[in-house]
């Protein structure tokens, strides 16, 4: 969880141009200036890194019960689908 | 400055190959989104679509005319020549030095350079056909209509995306109303159904997974459609001496840029385009009854839409009928503002609204009269057509019956 967590986090910051370090779980995506364009760029590169299908839509809010308000959630719901998929590898 | 009428109607669209199959299907609210069929798909997401169906290129084109026509072009060509055949324009008698082409398409031959692309990359193939760069080159479908009309005079394609067929309509009235040309096939045409392509739009996390909802609170993205939609344009004194039937008259143009975001909608750019065009049309906003709306069913543009129509419009915005038959033909991308264009011009002429179909329920951001999923029996005189591109291109055309 804590790599899944570091691994999220550095992706949301290189997104937004900061050092990872400076990134909370309380952080609001909204407040870390992150436009709609990010999100999808976002998902995009964690898909890639965890090999994952990220079911999100611009239009709707919690699709697939996923919450994009808050860093937290974001690594929360990464990790959640990421936990689904792995017993199809074992 | 002259006044700019339109003598030609030609289309193909998902809604129907005429403009009275367009008609029908509009007056009916019957929407054309369905599961993609005929496209290599192992694993899309992106499951519905509008497609123009019982479309046999063989009933248009000898079979070896075909290795330099892309679908897109093939549309094109079919659309031109209906608009021309119901103009009774002749181009070859002079006339086609006089006579200009600006065709709007925001990709052209995207079928043509996905499935070359995966000849060689993903079959291994050694050598791809001759003629791959003039069939998908994006200016071929325009290209096309001047060598089988013999327009001789100005041509050119224009692509600004979602915004495209109005930008070539719109300048193509322009140059008319200015006396540099007698007359204009002008239109759009898109078709985006390959896999590469469609893998690019679900990628931006924008299209609905069922269909398109525009302005219902419970939308969730836009439906993508294809097709062609092309007009004879010309000036009005010269179309009435010969006794043309006048199907509309185009009366403004506006346009503008953003200036802001790639994809982002923004309404001050929007309301700029509007209140422009209703300048140039020398146009009270208490004249105009209808909106054809950009209408994609995203939840920023439609919200963004209506805010634009409010500021331009004030009270008067409550008392526009307002609808997005992209809920029915989909969203034609650089082809949308033509067929768009097409669907106001039946309504205009057969004295009905087209609704805004699969309207669920109120959004409070959006809260004009869609005409929600059936045609309204209205005679509506002025109505403008809406496009707002990625890119921040706005275009809107305003055309009187």
């Amino acid at each position: 969880m804590a790599g899944l967590e570091s691994d999220v986090i550095e992706i949301i910051a290189k997104q937004v141009n900061r050092e990872p370090a400076t990134v909370k779980r309380e952080d609001h995506l909204t407040d870390l200036d992150i436009q709609s364009l990010d999100v999808a760029e976002i998902i995009f590169a964690i898909e890639e890194k965890f090999d994952i299908e990220v079911p999100y839509n611009a239009n709707e809010t919690n699709a697939a019960g996923i919450n994009f308000d808050t860093v937290g959630d974001v690594v929360d719901g990464i990790a959640k689908l990421v936990a689904r998929k792995a017993p199809k590898k074992s | 400055m002259n006044r700019v009428v339109i003598t030609g109607l030609g289309i193909l669209s998902p809604l129907g190959h005429s403009a009275a199959d367009l008609a029908m299907a509009l007056k009916a609210g019957r929407s054309a989104i369905a599961p993609i069929t005929g496209v290599y798909n192992p694993d899309l997401g992106a499951k519905v679509g509008a497609q123009v169906t019982d479309f046999d290129p063989l009933a248009h084109f000898p079979e070896n005319k075909l290795s330099l026509l892309d679908r897109c072009s093939q549309f094109a060509v079919v659309a031109a020549r209906g608009a021309v055949k119901q103009s009774g324009l002749e181009f070859r008698n002079g006339l086609g030095l006089r006579a200009a082409c600006v065709i709007g398409t925001g990709v052209g031959g995207m079928t043509t350079l996905d499935d070359t692309f995966f000849s060689v990359y993903g079959k291994g193939a050694k050598r791809v056909h001759p003629f791959t760069i003039p069939k998908m080159m994006i200016n071929a479908p325009g290209a096309h209509i001047t060598m089988e009309h013999g327009i001789q005079g100005p041509s050119f394609t224009v692509a600004s995306a979602c915004a495209s067929a109005n930008h070539a309509m719109g300048v193509s009235f322009h140059m008319l109303r200015a006396g540099t040309v007698s007359a204009v096939v002008t239109g759009g045409a898109e078709c985006v159904f390959s896999y590469g392509t469609l893998k690019g739009w679900e990628a931006l996390r924008v299209m609905a997974p069922d269909t398109c909802r525009p302005f219902s609170r419970d939308r969730k993205g836009m439906v993508l459609g294809e097709g062609a939609a092309m007009f004879v344009l010309e000036e009005r004194s010269a179309a009435m001496a010969r006794g043309a039937e006048i199907l509309a008259e185009l009366i403004g143009f506006g346009m503008t840029s953003d200036a802001s975001d790639i994809v982002l909608p923004s309404a001050d750019g929007a309301a700029r385009a509007i209140a422009g065009c209703l300048e140039d049309a020398r146009l009270r906003p208490d004249a105009v009854h209808y909106v054809n709306a950009h209408g994609t069913g995203t939840t920023a543009n439609d919200a963004t839409e209506t805010k634009a129509l409010h500021s331009v419009f004030g009270p008067h915005a409550r008392k526009l009928m307002v609808s997005s038959t992209k809920s029915m033909h989909g969203h034609a991308l650089g082809g949308a503002g033509a067929i768009e264009l097409a669907a106001t011009i039946v309504a205009l002429r057969e004295g009905f609204i087209p609704p805004t179909a699969n309207y669920v329920e109120p959004d409070p951001l959006c809260d004009l009269d869609y005409v929600p999923n059936e045609a309204r029996q209205a005679q509506a005189e002025v109505a403008i057509s809406n496009s707002f591109a990625f890119g921040g291109h706005n275009a809107v055309i305003a055309v009187r019956r």
